[in-house]
């Protein structure tokens, strides 16, 4: 898998990832901030979190349950969440 | 980057913060194909799709596919029709599972005793003149004794051409009988002579629309941008039809430019098994459909469009909050 695995890694990927698919402007990975709410501050709704389900799930090769969307209200726990489905997986 | 807290203000985020984790997830049932009624421009007869499917009449299969459309995650059941009130054992199946939404042309009424606050959307088509030259008689006056000050009922006023300048009088006698009124207008689907908008009605309907709400702001369930929306079929630079709308039935949508939708949305044919296109009929131009939940449901789904400035933003929760008022998930 191309993508780092660590918690810090995982965070900026998740940034670079929202950026892209929301295409987002004025904000970097590096200037996310990853406690931010989402949905409170962001606007995202949960098309836009199935879309990013979606290229997560890809990108790390896990699945992500529609069910648990109302708990990945940011950048960290979204991260955490990833985090952990890697430890169960492996 | 533009956030939430940066373009409103305290009271405006509060609003925003009561509506963004609503998730409302609707989905819509023809609940019977026979009607008490035969309108001119109702798009389920003259579409055909009473005849699309054979009407399943096992109660329990009912509860049954109620039971499997809550499980995919359905949290607001939109009764149409046919006259769903031709079935009052469907709808209460209904109501017992799921937040209930039963529009009707309020010639039988929902018995409250078994319906204490399920919301009731009436059918109206103007005034008593109009409404005979449709639906061949005047349905309000029925209607308006049966759910006279029913405080989950609401008229679901479709505006013809002919009304314009000729509102405020049918406001006016739902505001008598102590009713709310949501504005929309007809689709005309049968190409009745005279019912077909023209631009310059429809840019006089938006600000007699405005008016109204200005005037009896505690009748009028609607906002301005709305009315803005529905009446130009722009939103955002944008403009409505199939390319762009929310209300197709996900199964059946196979649209490339994938547009932003309603989630799991799907329309039901009264045999459960069967799916129509769309929130109305598949014969009808998308690009002349007036259909105001559609239209409603196009700015809701278009959320992060809406963040460019305060304004924009505001007129989105105007909307949201229209949506979530008529279908009970907060107070009028």
């Amino acid at each position: 898998m191309p993508v780092s695995q660590d918690i810090k890694g995982i965070i900026r990927h998740v940034a670079e990832i929202i950026i892209d698919e929301l295409k987002l402007e004025d904000v970097t990975a590096d200037t996310f901030n990853s406690d931010m709410d989402l949905v409170d501050e962001l606007g995202i709704d949960s098309m836009d979190l199935a879309t990013i389900a979606l290229v997560l799930q890809d990108e790390y090769d896990i699945t992500i349950d529609e069910d648990d969307y109302p708990k990945l209200k940011t950048i960290r726990l979204i991260s955490e969440y990833i985090e952990e489905k890697l430890a169960t997986k492996n | 980057m533009k956030t939430v807290s940066s373009l409103l203000d305290k009271d405006w985020h509060e609003r925003y913060r009561r509506i963004s984790n609503l998730n409302i997830r609707s989905s819509i049932y023809d609940v019977t194909n026979r009607c008490n009624l035969r309108c001119k421009g109702c798009f389920f007869f003259s579409s055909g799709e009473h005849q699309a499917a054979v009407e399943e009449m096992d109660i329990k299969k009912w509860e049954d596919f109620i039971d499997r459309e809550k499980e995919r995650g359905v949290n607001l059941a939109i009764l149409i029709g046919g006259e769903p009130t031709l079935c009052m054992e469907r709808v209460e199946a209904f109501y017992k599972r799921l937040p209930t939404y039963c529009a009707t042309n309020g010639l039988i009424k929902v018995p409250r005793d078994r319906f204490p606050d399920m919301m009731v959307g009436i059918s109206l088509w103007g005034n008593s003149e109009d409404e005979k030259v449709l639906r061949g008689r005047d349905t309000f006056a029925v209607s308006s004794k049966n759910y006279e000050g029913d405080k989950y009922t609401y008229y679901l006023y479709t505006i013809t051409p002919r009304q314009v300048g000729k509102i405020e009088p049918v406001i006016k006698r739902i505001a008598d009988v102590g009713l709310k009124v949501h504005l929309q207008l007809l689709s005309n689907d049968e190409g009745v002579d005279g019912f077909s908008w023209r631009e310059e009605e429809l840019r006089d309907l938006r600000f007699e629309m405005d008016e109204m709400l200005d005037k009896y702001p505690r009748t009028v369930i609607s906002c301005k941008y709305y009315h803005e929306v529905i009446t130009t079929g722009k939103m955002m630079g944008r403009s409505f039809g199939w390319s762009e709308c929310p209300s197709v039935t996900e199964a059946l949508d196979n649209r490339q430019n994938r547009p932003r939708r309603l989630i799991h949305f799907a329309r039901w044919a009264s045999d459960l098994k069967t799916v129509h296109r769309c929130c109305t009929s598949a014969t009808r131009d998308c690009s002349t459909c007036k259909d105001g939940a559609a239209h409603m449901s196009w700015v809701m789904v278009n959320k992060r469009e809406h963040l460019k400035s305060t304004k924009d933003l505001q007129n989105w929760i105007e909307v949201y909050e229209m949506f979530a008022k008529l279908y009970h998930f907060i107070p009028w």
